[in-house]
């Protein structure tokens, strides 16, 4: 076929033992969206570095624009019009807009001095054709995630870029900044511009895709039109396997009382008038949109953001929480939002990063810390929480999203907590490994000894697994509901709804 | 663009000096005399010379405390191989060898970061170490009194005399200067108008975008390393001409002066970000505690203590509104300002 821009044939690619790609194919057509979907560590990371040029496969082939690809570097890539904007988008914090659009154009030019006058038309030229409109000599540290993003699109476009690779552009972004973006790429499409959206996000893939790819564990799975399939059958493609979704319900016993109770809390500039009771047992779910208080109410309850004012019981008893080390002494956990940076020691070993809450425990009579209760311990969570990994001693960077994001669930559930609380449990979690986690929160409730809060804009998942949920808009709550008789639609337009 | 202003290093190492000077011309009269202002540009010629290749390093995510060691060698070694051979050849020629022989040091410790990835810090401790065994055990160096005829002109060669008439002082300043300007040109050009420059900035913020980019990292690098060994080549030889004789040791600790002065200039210590006009700042302002506390009556060795109370204020307050700003809750949109914002934006 002639509008065929990109044929990738029956590639291999192996590391050490493991093999990370087994006779992908992919085709795509000129001037396509096309969707790549697939859980953590299905290969679709490798797969583009493939197509990069980054690395070279161990078998098949790569055909670009009609011609077959022998020896294949990044540069080559990159002249031929391939351009990939990679999750952490490859921009200078340090430098301007403009010079950040104009310094990889002058570099590909091979050229020795820069004229300012022309980083700044460069940069002017890009931002027309792709409809935007940003401030050229704002260093680019002091701008959202949002706008990083439009300026690394910018600069591939620049880079005359045919086929555009975009590694899960939306993780960072609210829904208004998404609906920008996607304006943005279907007017690149307009141009002529091939897409590849590389995402875990099912709401996206249909509603950006013309065809989508799903591929696991470094297989094709099925190449189609989004028409031709619904979620259902995608989590399948996706997963492998028939995830029930049923929500989870709670009744309360008369006799209980509340294991946690927040009266009047209030945080300047952030929230006020917060009052909510969570039974024990129960799995309280708050949600909101980004900006509308639940983080800071989420930190707040953990110390990080200390109240300026209101209460806070735990079984019936008042307690003062100024810092995470009180928090942590009324034995209330909270998973941050970012594990990356908030919940977890990247370099460290995973059994370390298990046992780093509970360490003061861990110690011998001489005040030294017993490994062999930190391996049993970590062994004992790896098995309950069914946590994939090659050795406890590995880093626990070596993990993918999913596993490690069950680290810091065992990591506080290590503490023994009676307050659990989840800020974004699943966020950059794919489908399989959210289902599981989802799993795990129910079985910590089960035996009624624990409360739960799950803070989250992920709506189907406070949905089914929160039975009570409140809704935060501009600091205060607006609204209580159960998840008895709702459904995402219902829960959305709440959410977003302007009273 | 006020509010820009005030949350740069520069502005507030700015407001500092200007203070500073207006403390001491009020209490001693003698700040603006022609004199004090020759002293001071005089004891700016070798601490700008090396900061400048200090603020480079730094922002390439480097830190070097080789060079004074670089600078010692190449210093003495050039000038005792000239005295000893009666060189009567042009003196700039000298600058060029000791300038080279710097290079070829700096350029050691450059290999051993960038192809071993070693860190800076450690790589450079144990070089310097080397240089000044071999300065000292090897070449076994002394002072040279007496230099080769051309360095001995060169350090009696001034711009002109400068003479206070109030109290009949006079104070020379060196041909040096030059010397100095012309580094101060040349590493603005480098760093605003050469790709080579801004690929020391792009490393400095973030290595992997800038190997992405299609910068060759390693020699980026290597190349700071080797500039800062040609400086201090450079600045051995200046610091030789200056006091009219070759004391081998005389730069000891100097590595610590030209890091406070580049950080005191809005230099990131974590890379990226730094400036001439900050290095140049932050070296007028120590040069001035340095030689004008005396004209308060404090005594010089205290010049020291200023200086370190000066580091924490001039690079604290930036950081304090830093940690403010990180501190302060902006997360939460309380009023319908994101329209607005947003409209902007499109």
């Amino acid at each position: 076929m002639s509008d065929t821009i990109l044929k990738v044939t029956d590639v291999t690619k192996r590391f050490g033992g493991v093999c990370a790609l087994d006779n992908m194919n992919l085709e795509l057509e000129k001037g396509e969206i096309h969707c790549l979907v697939g859980g953590n560590g299905s290969g679709k990371s490798t797969l583009i570095k493939i197509i990069s040029g980054f690395y070279k496969p161990d078998g098949g082939t790569v055909e670009f624009n009609g011609v077959l690809r022998q020896r294949y570097n990044t540069m080559d890539a990159i002249s031929g019009g391939v351009q990939v904007i990679y999750q952490d988008m490859s921009v200078f914090p340090n430098l301007t807009v403009a010079e950040n659009i104009a310094i990889t154009i002058n570099k590909s030019l091979k050229k020795k001095f820069v004229n300012w006058k022309q980083v700044d038309k460069l940069a002017k030229e890009a931002f027309d054709k792709i409809g935007v409109d940003l401030p050229l000599h704002e260093l680019l540290e002091t701008l959202s995630v949002a706008d990083k993003q439009i300026v690394a699109i910018a600069r591939a476009i620049m880079n005359d870029a045919k086929l555009l690779i975009m590694d899960e552009p939306t993780t960072a972004l609210t829904r208004k900044e998404i609906e920008k973006l996607f304006e943005i790429i279907k007017n690149l499409q307009n141009r002529g511009v091939t897409i590849l959206f590389v995402s875990h996000k099912l709401d996206e893939v249909f509603e950006i895709a013309d065809r989508f790819t799903v591929m696991r564990n470094g297989c094709h799975v099925i190449t189609d039109t989004t028409e031709n399939v619904n979620h259902e059958k995608m989590i399948y493609y996706i997963s492998g396997r028939k995830l029930e979704g049923n929500n989870f319900l709670f009744d309360a016993e008369e006799r209980d009382t509340p294991l946690f109770e927040v009266k009047d809390l209030y945080l300047k500039d952030a929230f006020e008038a917060i009052s909510f009771k969570v039974m024990p047992g129960e799995i309280l779910g708050i949600t909101g949109l980004l900006g509308s208080g639940r983080t800071e109410l989420a930190m707040s309850l953990f110390g990080l953001y200390p109240p300026d004012g209101g209460e806070i019981y735990i079984k019936g008893k008042h307690v003062t929480i100024k810092s995470p080390q009180d928090a942590l002494r009324n034995k209330i956990a909270y998973v941050p939002e970012d594990r990356l940076t908030e919940g977890l020691f990247l370099l460290q070993s995973i059994k370390d990063n298990i046992s780093i809450a509970n360490i003061d425990d861990m110690r011998t009579d001489k005040g030294a810390i017993d490994e062999l209760r930190v391996n049993a311990d970590a062994a004992k969570w790896q098995e309950a929480l069914s946590i994939k990994l090659g050795s406890l001693d590995d880093p626990i960077s070596t993990l993918s999203g999913g596993n490690q994001q069950k680290v810091v669930l065992a990591k506080w559930l290590e503490t023994a907590p009676d307050v659990l609380i989840l800020n974004g449990p699943t966020v950059g979690v794919d489908i399989g490994a959210k289902f599981d986690l989802h799993e795990k929160i129910r079985e910590i409730v089960k035996s009624r000894t624990t409360a739960v809060v799950i803070i989250s804009d992920d709506i189907l998942e406070v949905i089914q697994n929160c039975n009570r949920i409140l809704v935060v808009k501009k600091g205060r709550i607006t609204d209580e509901l159960s998840n008895r008789d709702l459904d995402e639609d219902k829960l959305v337009s709440i959410v977003t709804s302007k009273d | 663009m006020l509010k820009k202003l005030l949350k740069k290093n520069e502005f507030y190492v700015s407001v500092v000096l200007i203070l500073l000077i207006i403390v001491i011309q009020a209490k001693s009269g003698q700040f603006f005399t022609s004199n004090s202002l020759v002293d001071l540009a005089r004891s700016c010629i070798l601490p700008v010379m090396l900061t400048l290749g200090v603020m480079m390093q730094i922002t390439a995510r480097s830190i070097d405390v080789s060079f004074p060691a670089i600078a010692m060698l190449t210093m003495y070694t050039v000038t005792a191989v000239s005295t000893a051979a009666n060189y009567s050849g042009p003196a700039w020629l000298l600058f060029v060898i000791a300038a080279l022989l710097g290079m070829l040091l700096g350029t050691v410790n450059g290999v051993l970061a960038a192809w071993l990835k070693l860190p800076t810090l450690i790589i450079t401790l144990a070089t310097s170490s080397i240089y000044m065994g071999i300065l000292q055990g090897v070449l076994k160096c002394r002072v040279i009194a007496v230099m080769a005829q051309p360095l001995e002109r060169l350090s009696s060669t001034y711009l002109f005399v400068a003479t206070n008439s109030q109290t009949g002082l006079t104070s020379p300043l060196s041909v040096l200067f030059l010397l100095m300007l012309g580094v101060v040109v040349l590493v603005g050009v480098l760093m605003r108008y050469t790709m080579l420059g801004r690929g020391i900035y792009a490393f400095g913020g973030d290595p992997v975008s800038a190997e992405r980019a299609g910068f060759n990292t390693v020699f980026i690098q290597i190349f700071v390393f080797a500039f800062m060994g040609a400086l201090a080549g450079l600045g051995g030889m200046t610091r030789t001409v200056l006091t009219g004789s070759c004391q081998p040791t005389t730069l000891n600790g100097y590595e610590m002066v030209c890091i406070a002065a580049a950080v005191l200039g809005g230099t990131r210590l974590s890379g990226g970000v730094g400036s001439i006009k900050g290095a140049l700042l932050g070296v007028l302002l120590m040069m001035t505690v340095n030689t004008n506390l005396i004209l308060l009556g404090i005594p010089t060795y205290s010049a020291k203590f200023v200086t370190g109370v000066l580091i924490i204020l001039g690079i604290g307050i930036s950081s304090y509104q830093a940690l403010r700003a990180k501190k302060k809750i902006s997360g939460v949109i309380l009023e319908e300002e994101t329209e607005e914002k947003e409209l902007a934006v499109r």
